[in-house]
Formats: C-alpha cells, sequence, structure tokens
C-alpha cells in the first residue's frame, strides 16, 4: 500500500502521483535487467530528467524544479522504493549541481546549470581518493594553474565515483595548494576533456547498476572559467554539498526500508505453515510492528530535517542524525525483511535479497555513518568542548 | 490548427471497478483517472499542434471528479478543457453521450480536427466516435495508427486484419488514433506548474441547449438491464506427472473440448 504523505501543496501532491505512475511504468520493469547485468540505466535518467525530476530541489530562475526539499526528498524516497540504485543517483545528480548554484558566478550559472538541471545531463562527484576517504582534506589529485593563470592542469585520481563512465560533467575537488582543507578547489570538468578517463567498474556488492569506478586525471587541462567558487573554497563547498546529499540518501535509505516492509508484510500474509499464516503468529506480528516503527523514524528524521533546510535555517547536525537513523534502519529493516521470507528471502527471486544488499553501502556512502556521529557530537558541543565548534572545519 | 480531443475519466483497471444500483460503472466511490487509451489522442493532439500551430482542447462529460482527467490531459500540455458536469446525464448510453459531446464540440467552436482514441477502458463501446462524426456532419477516419495532415486533409492508416487501408479525409474531420500511433508523454514539473493557470470551463445541459430528457436514463435509446460481476478465477487443477502427464493433458484439453 503507498505510503500516506503529506506534501507541502498541490504541486508536491502532482509529483508524488507522477513519480510512482514513471516508477511503476518506466522504472519496475527494468529493475531485474539491469541490476543483473550492472548496467547503467542512462535511459531511465533521461525519462525522469524529461519529467523535471532531476533539478527540483533548485531554483527556477537557475533551470530547476523550485521544490522545497521536504517535497523533492519524498520524491526520491518514492524512487527508491522501486529502484535504490536511480534513487542514488537522482541524489547524486543534485549533489553535482550543489557547488555551482552555492558558489557559481552569474556568468558560470547562466552557461551550465540549464543543462545540468534540464535533465538531459547526469553528473558525477568526484571527491574521494583511495586515501583520502573520510579524511578528504588529505586528498592529493592536485590542479596546477598554467603560467598565463587561464587553465588549470589537473592530475591525478579519484575513487568510488558513482556514474563514472556516463556522466556528462566531473564535480571535482581537487588541490589547488598545500594548506590541507584550505588548499582545495572545486572545478567543473567536462566528460569530454582530453586526459579524463574512468578505470574498471568495481565489482559492488549491490546498488550494481550504479556504475562506480576511478576517475583518472591525467594532465586535464581546465579553464579557469570552470572553476567554481574561490580557490582554496572547495572543502567548504563539499562538505556543505553533503549536508544536503545526506538528506537524499537518508530519502532513499527509507524507501528501501519501506520497499523491505512492504515485501515482507505481503508474504506474511500470504505464506501459510501449520495451517495458517504466519503473520497470525504475534511473534512475527511484533517483528513487523518494530520494521514499520523503525521505517516512519526514518522519515520522520529526514522530514524534520528537509522543514529546517527548507526554512532557510542551520540543518547540518539533523541531517546528520538523520542519515544515521535511516541508513540503520534501512540495514535492520531489509534484514529482518529477509528472516520474514526465510530461505525465499535469501534467493534473488524476491527482491529482498538486494534491498539487504543495497543497503549496507547507506552506511558507508556520503560519510560514514562514524562520521555522522563526529559531525552530530561537534554541533551538540559546539561551545564547550569544541573550540572551532564547526563541524565544517577542517579535521 | 485547433484540434478537440474527447477523452474520458474511468476507473483504475489496476484496482477493483464496482457497478452502481442502476447498472452504471461507478466512477465516484473508485480510484480514476484519465482513460489510457485517450492519452493517445491528447499526445497526438499535442504533436500536430507542436509541429504547427493552435490550440488543443480538452473535452469530457461525466461526473464532477472526471474534470481529472482534463486535468491530467492539461499537465501533459493541452492549451485548455471543458467539463460537461450535469447530474440528468449520468446514465447515459453512447448516443445520448454522443449528442452531449457535438454539442459541446459545437459550442467550443469549430475544430479543424476532432480526436477520440480507440474505446473507452470501461465501457469499450467504441462506438462514440463514429456517432459524434455523425452529429457533427464531419467525415469520420477511425482506429488509425498512423496520422499526418497536410493541405487541409488529414491521412491516416487502418490496420485490418486482412490489410493496412490508408484513409483520406478533408479538414474539419474527426479522427479515432489506436494505442499503436505513438508513446504518450508523462506530464513534467513544468507542465504541472503550468496546468493550475490553465482555464477549465465546467458546462451543464442548459449551457449546451440540451433537455434533460433528451439524455440520461430516459434519452437513451439502450439500457443495462442487468450486470453480472465476472467470477474470479478458480483455481486450476494440479495434475502431478507420474510418467502419464501427456495421457492426462490430453484427457483435460479432450474434456474441456479444447482440441
Amino acid at each position: 500500500m503507498p505510503v500516506s504523505r503529506l506534501l507541502p501543496d498541490a504541486a508536491g501532491d502532482d509529483l508524488i502521483e507522477l513519480t510512482r505512475d514513471l516508477c511503476r511504468k518506466e522504472l519496475a520493469p527494468s529493475v531485474e535487467a539491469a541490476e543483473s547485468s550492472r548496467e547503467l540505466p542512462r535511459d531511465v535518467f533521461r525519462t525522469l530528467g524529461r519529467s523535471g525530476l532531476l533539478g527540483l530541489p533548485y531554483p527556477e530562475e537557475l533551470g530547476g524544479g523550485g521544490q522545497p526539499y521536504e517535497t523533492y526528498l519524498q520524491v526520491v524516497e518514492e524512487i527508491a522504493t522501486t529502484w535504490m540504485s536511480v534513487a542514488v543517483g537522482v541524489s547524486v545528480h543534485a549533489l553535482t549541481c550543489f557547488p555551482l548554484v552555492r558558489a557559481g558566478t552569474d556568468e558560470q550559472q547562466s552557461q551550465w546549470l540549464p543543462e545540468m538541471l534540464g535533465g538531459d545531463l547526469l553528473g558525477a562527484y568526484c571527491l574521494s581518493e583511495r586515501d583520502a576517504g573520510s579524511d578528504i582534506a588529505s586528498m592529493r589529485t592536485r590542479a596546477k594553474p598554467v603560467e598565463d593563470g587561464s587553465a588549470y592542469v589537473i592530475r591525478g585520481t579519484k575513487a568510488w565515483i558513482s556514474h563514472a563512465g556516463h556522466a556528462d560533467y566531473y564535480t571535482s575537488f581537487v588541490r589547488t595548494a598545500d594548506t590541507g582543507g584550505r588548499g582545495l578547489s572545486c572545478f567543473l570538468v567536462p566528460a569530454n576533456a582530453p586526459g579524463l578517463s574512468a578505470g574498471t567498474p568495481e565489482r559492488k556488492m549491490g546498488l550494481s547498476s550504479d556504475t562506480v569506478s576511478e576517475i583518472h586525471y591525467e594532465d586535464v587541462h581546465v579553464d579557469t572559467g570552470r572553476r567554481i567558487g574561490a580557490d582554496g573554497e572547495g572543502m567548504h563547498l563539499a562538505l556543505a554539498a553533503l549536508d544536503s546529499g545526506r538528506l537524499g540518501i537518508a530519502a532513499a535509505a527509507t524507501g528501501l526500508a519501506q520497499a523491505a516492509l512492504d515485501a515482507a508484510v505481503t508474504y506474511a500474509g500470504t505464506r501459510t505453515q501449520f495451517g495458517r499464516t504466519i503473520a497470525s503468529n504475534q511473534g512475527l506480528q511484533f517483528l513487523l510492528a518494530d520494521l514499520q516503527a523503525q521505517t516512519y523514524a526514518a522519515r520522520s528524521a529526514y522530514l524534520l530535517a528537509a522543514r529546517l533546510k527548507d526554512a532557510g535555517r542551520p540543518f547540518s547536525m539533523e541531517a546528520s542524525s538523520a542519515k544515521l537513523i535511516a541508513t540503520d534502519a534501512a540495514m535492520r529493516v531489509t534484514t529482518d525483511a529477509i528472516q520474514v521470507l526465510g530461505g525465499a528471502g535469501y534467493t534473488s527471486d524476491f527482491p529482498v535479497e538486494r534491498m539487504f544488499r543495497d543497503a549496507k553501502v547507506t552506511q558507508i556512502f556520503e560519510g560514514t555513518n562514524q562520521i555522522q556521529r563526529i559531525v552530530i557530537a561537534r554541533h551538540l558541543l559546539a561551545g564547550t568542548t569544541s573550540p572551532k565548534g564547526n563541524a565544517s572545519a577542517d579535521h | 490548427m485547433n484540434i478537440v480531443v474527447c477523452v474520458k475519466y474511468v476507473p483504475d483497471a489496476q484496482s477493483d471497478r464496482t457497478f452502481s444500483d442502476d447498472h452504471t460503472t461507478d466512477r465516484t466511490n473508485v480510484d480514476g483517472l484519465l482513460s489510457e487509451l485517450d492519452e493517445y489522442a491528447v499526445e497526438e493532439a499535442l504533436k500536430l499542434v507542436e509541429a504547427g500551430e493552435g490550440e488543443v482542447t480538452v473535452l469530457t462529460v461525466g461526473p464532477e471528479v472526471a474534470v481529472e482527467a482534463v486535468k491530467k490531459a492539461l499537465k501533459m500540455g493541452a492549451h485548455k478543457g471543458v467539463h460537461v458536469c450535469d447530474d440528468a446525464i449520468h446514465g447515459s448510453d453512447a448516443g445520448a453521450t454522443s449528442l452531449v459531446l457535438a454539442k459541446a464540440v459545437e459550442k467550443i467552436g469549430k475544430p479543424d480536427l476532432v480526436l477520440t482514441g480507440l474505446a473507452s477502458t470501461d465501457g469499450t463501446m467504441s462506438v462514440v466516435p463514429a456517432m459524434l462524426a455523425e452529429r457533427l456532419g464531419l467525415p469520420q477516419v477511425t482506429q488509425v495508427s498512423e496520422l499526418s495532415v497536410a493541405d487541409g486533409s488529414v491521412k491516416g492508416r487502418r490496420d485490418t486484419d486482412i490489410a493496412s487501408e490508408t484513409v483520406e479525409a478533408s479538414l474539419p474531420a474527426l479522427v479515432g488514433v489506436t494505442d499503436q500511433i505513438n508513446e504518450p508523454r508523462y506530464p513534467s514539473l513544468k507542465g504541472i506548474m503550468a496546468a493550475k493557470k490553465k482555464p477549465v470551463e465546467t458546462w451543464s445541459l442548459s449551457d449546451l441547449g440540451l433537455d434533460a430528457a433528451q439524455v440520461g436514463f430516459e434519452g437513451s435509446w439502450t439500457k443495462v438491464v442487468d450486470v453480472t460481476q465476472r467470477p474470479a478465477r478458480e483455481k486450476g487443477e494440479v495434475q502431478p506427472d507420474e510418467g502419464d502427464g501427456g495421457t492426462k493433458l490430453v484427457e483435460f484439453l479432450n474434456k474441456s473440448k479444447l482440441v
């Protein structure tokens, strides 16, 4: 049964209806095949883009959909109930647009944002490196300015890049000075830049149709006009983008939990043992009730953080809390959903097996859940034990 | 080119469909939507207008909730909507419905083209397009799976069991399209936002100069006297194959007079 949702306006209701329609007719028929063949469903993203779903949370005057996060995130959650890889892709795409929206000049925004938000293009977010994951300030991919200052030359390798090899542009964070976290800058690198290439796709446990690999920069020339924000502003932009991105992951994880719960409830109501449905056993009812409560808590957490963001209030601590709550809920709910389905749930003939595999990475990416606790604690203790009191500062 | 697309609000085929006590389809207490077969007519109208100029007006006849079908078409890109809504229309058969539609099309103004789908997904009579063309005095080209308009005439391809016909008619004309003609678009966020500002007029019978006696149960030439919900499919019989599966299968097919 579809989740009962409260949207802030009628446009939100219409968007949810449209999303459910797209999920049923365009996404659901392709999930199994694309996940098995590990192929990024580029056409599905185009279909979503044509309906305006790839630019929802950004201002209309910049080419976006002008929707509040409260609406955008519920769209992401709906997509995740059908196809987690695609929901994560939608969230990642929004992340790739963030620096340009936040710090781009008017000229940069009018040149690139309309097509980035318009649905035809798909972006990739290049932040992590093999040896710079949680500790991004230690990154080594470097951009050196050419003599006349008209361009930078980027050299290095980024890791764990979603949409690698399929993206139309790569929002790249690289080192421009040897000053730790203050020496990073952000560049918008087009996919066809000479010297840019994608490595062999990782053989991942889940999110199989989200192609992830390394991105190699072998002396990639990028015009200085493609630097987003000031030289040295990269770390700040990257972390601010992640605050919003974490809400997208929290929403997607909630949708994943909901889908697993729905599958478990349906199965429990039809599976008969000892002459009655297994759902008639109170032990199982209690388990299902717990799954519902955890899914509901996850949804409540990301929506409350979203409302703070929409109101222009600080939301970083709440976003990290929501990411922590929702992704842990997704892991627990998908694990227990398999338990409800028993042996059947352990096979790939039923979707909960895929959901379980998809859930694990949500506790890892866009800041591990340990990093979320660091962010939360820093906010919590700001002004007491931490002299900096700012989770966006170097660590 | 100005086009009127006739659409119907029908019960969602994916949920339960029920009948009222007076043997009409229950369209108020069930999940409803723009008939999926009509989406092809809306899409074709939008393509024709986008390739040239003009406006697409969406027309529906039905209870209050039927305006949702018009709204869906407006979100897809149609320009304006007309909803004929009057309690007296309840119970109209295909003939009476075509009368209301004809009067409404005339009131909208002489369009160059009237487009319809193949059939409604609930009544599936598939005769309203022909009746409407007759009432409007327009040439009719129905069940086309390919359509082109040029030099004041319309050309369509009709695929039948034995041949494909190409039929031409002069404009204005009525054209009915099949689900093979195009791939209907989804609304976009832009379409959703724009639809809020598009005009939808609601007309009663008197707006159309019609009398209650000409429509509804009273004005209909046919009447549904009985409706029986088709029984749910019964569970099949499982025959374990103990080396005689083939024989059992032939016996079953024989018994069921399938061979």
